[in-house]
């Protein structure tokens, strides 16, 4: 079964945009279409660029707008093409109509989305507030933490959306700038028909077939729409078990693994800090220091977001005496506005056994996050945890003016 | 009505695709109806446009041959099916001749 050892590799330069566009290469996507926003658009750029060298045999369709792109590859996917397409922020908001069309209508799309705060005022920086508010689209959400992962959870993101018990479009995440635009060495092998092979195209499923005619986008009234959503409540369970299989499935082939929720110096720690995205880098810097120090602390970071698991969180996590969420997007209004926080809160509530858990904000816009600020809000929660009172809303961590003692 | 024989969640297609081609003509939508086209066969010149306009294919040509009061014969006549003609007008509008009455439906 050890494959692995029989590819070669090439060790590339790729900032997560390019690995992106290697990973979308490598998987012979049929259609691309998309429209340039930032942080996004290097991904593109560089799948024309294999198109023009002719590299990559795919139509690249150029639009006129983030709703025309995503309309373009449901287009492309119901006619039984892999399909891909990239965004961020206003891109991915001015998707949304059409989010929820590619997942009804059950296309196996991938989306990478380099994530990035949302208007108004403009910021072209990064946080998660435009992919959190993607979360009911039913679509997979995999949030990844470095450029090798990018590469390799685009691959498997295609063998899980084009699985035939799932049939969901599938979204791959990563922090706009702080990973699109920073590089990497990426492992790429040498000859890519292996990636192929391990995500080979499913061209077994409906689609528009002029020899088989069928309609697509139908009209589902009140006695039949609400069958057609609880297929999606099924096939996004089914995504679970399906996301779990796939990374271990590639571990064997490709040697790497990423499992759904990273874990790191859980024992006998009785603060655990859970983050997602390329942050948990500088946290766990910051976390391995302190444990050199003697602070009993670990620290996870949260890979498949949708579907949530729950189950995974409560078994790797419960152990701890707090749990702090820290969060990169605000759901304004909310008790608990972390959108993972109250994911995490969901998941113990009514278990008798429960860690506290707090709810922290930061990074919103891009505002600095150093292994500093990890190291501070770890005190902070210590402190709450002597005290024993657990703040029950979030905690927005660097905002000037305030302060939390 | 009859829901329990309504086909539960897995026995649907995902995604609400319609596997079979043509099955329009198994739902009734003559009901939508306001307006009623009634084809005078008097005037009506067998051009067929009514036939080829209709965007519900409620037209159909049928084997009744006709003489008209003025001695002019036809081998064939034209037939609304009210089951699926959802009273859009089109034939009305397009129909050269004026030979298609809108009449109000009435009960």
């Amino acid at each position: 079964m050890s494959i692995q050892k029989e590819i070669k590799w090439k060790r590339l330069p790729l900032s997560t945009n390019y690995a992106v566009a290697y990973a979308v290469k490598d998987l012979d996507v049929d259609v691309v279409a998309a429209y340039p926003i930032t942080p996004q658009t290097t991904v593109v750029e560089k799948i024309s660029e294999f198109i023009a060298n002719g590299e990559l045999d795919a139509e690249m369709i150029h639009v006129e707008s983030e709703h025309s792109a995503l309309s373009a590859t449901v287009g492309a996917s119901a006619a039984g093409a892999r399909a891909f397409t990239a965004t961020a922020s206003q891109g991915l908001e001015l998707m949304h109509e059409i989010l929820h069309i590619a997942s009804g209508l059950r296309m196996p799309v991938v989306m990478s989305v380099a994530t990035r705060a949302l208007s108004a005022p403009i910021s072209i920086w990064n946080d998660y507030s435009d992919l959190m508010n993607a979360r009911d689209a039913s679509w997979v959400t995999l949030i990844v933490a470095s450029a090798q992962e990018a590469y390799d959870t685009i691959v498997q993101a295609y063998k899980i959306a084009e699985s035939p018990d799932v049939m969901l479009p599938v979204m791959v995440a990563y922090d706009g700038y702080i990973m699109s635009h920073t590089y990497e060495p990426v492992l790429v092998p040498e000859d890519p028909s292996i990636v192929l092979e391990f995500a080979p195209k499913n061209y077994n499923r409906l689609r528009l077939d002029p020899d088989r005619p069928m309609t697509f986008g139908t009209i589902a009234n009140p006695d039949w729409y609400y069958e057609f959503k609880y297929q999606q409540v099924v096939a996004m369970k089914n995504a679970y078990r399906k996301a779990i299989e796939v990374d271990k499935e590639f571990g064997k082939v490709f040697g790497r693994s990423y499992g759904i929720l990273e874990t790191c110096c859980l024992d006998d720690a009785d603060v655990v800090v859970l983050t997602y995205g390329g942050l948990y880098g500088t946290f766990l810097e910051a976390i391995r220091k302190m444990r050199e120090n003697g602070v009993k602390v670990g620290a996870a970071r949260l890979r498949l977001w949708r579907p949530f698991p729950a189950e995974d969180v409560v078994r790797e996590l419960g152990g701890a005496k707090m749990l702090v969420v820290v969060d990169r997007a605000i759901s304004y209004g909310a008790q608990i506005s972390g959108p993972v926080a109250m994911e995490v809160m969901n998941a113990f509530y009514g278990d008798p056994d429960a860690p506290s858990i707090m709810s922290v904000v930061v990074g919103i816009g891009q505002r600095t996050v150093t292994s500093y600020t990890v190291r501070e809000i770890v005190d902070y929660a210590f402190r709450v945890l002597e005290r024993g009172r657990v703040p029950r809303e979030t905690l927005y961590w660097g905002v000037r003016g305030v302060k939390y003692e | 009505m009859a829901e329990e024989k309504l086909p539960a969640w897995n026995e649907l297609p995902p995604g609400a695709v319609v596997i079979e081609p043509g099955n329009m003509a198994e739902r009734y939508t003559g009901d939508w109806r306001v307006f009623r086209p009634v084809i005078n066969q008097e005037k009506c010149i067998r051009c067929l446009l009514c036939w080829v306009y209709c965007p519900d294919d409620a037209f159909s040509i049928v084997e009744e041959p006709y003489v008209t009061q003025k001695g002019r014969k036809y081998k064939f006549s034209l037939k609304i099916d009210y089951n699926h003609c959802k009273g859009c007008g089109i034939c009305v509008e397009e129909c050269p001749v004026k030979a298609i009455d809108f009449v109000e439906e009435v009960k």
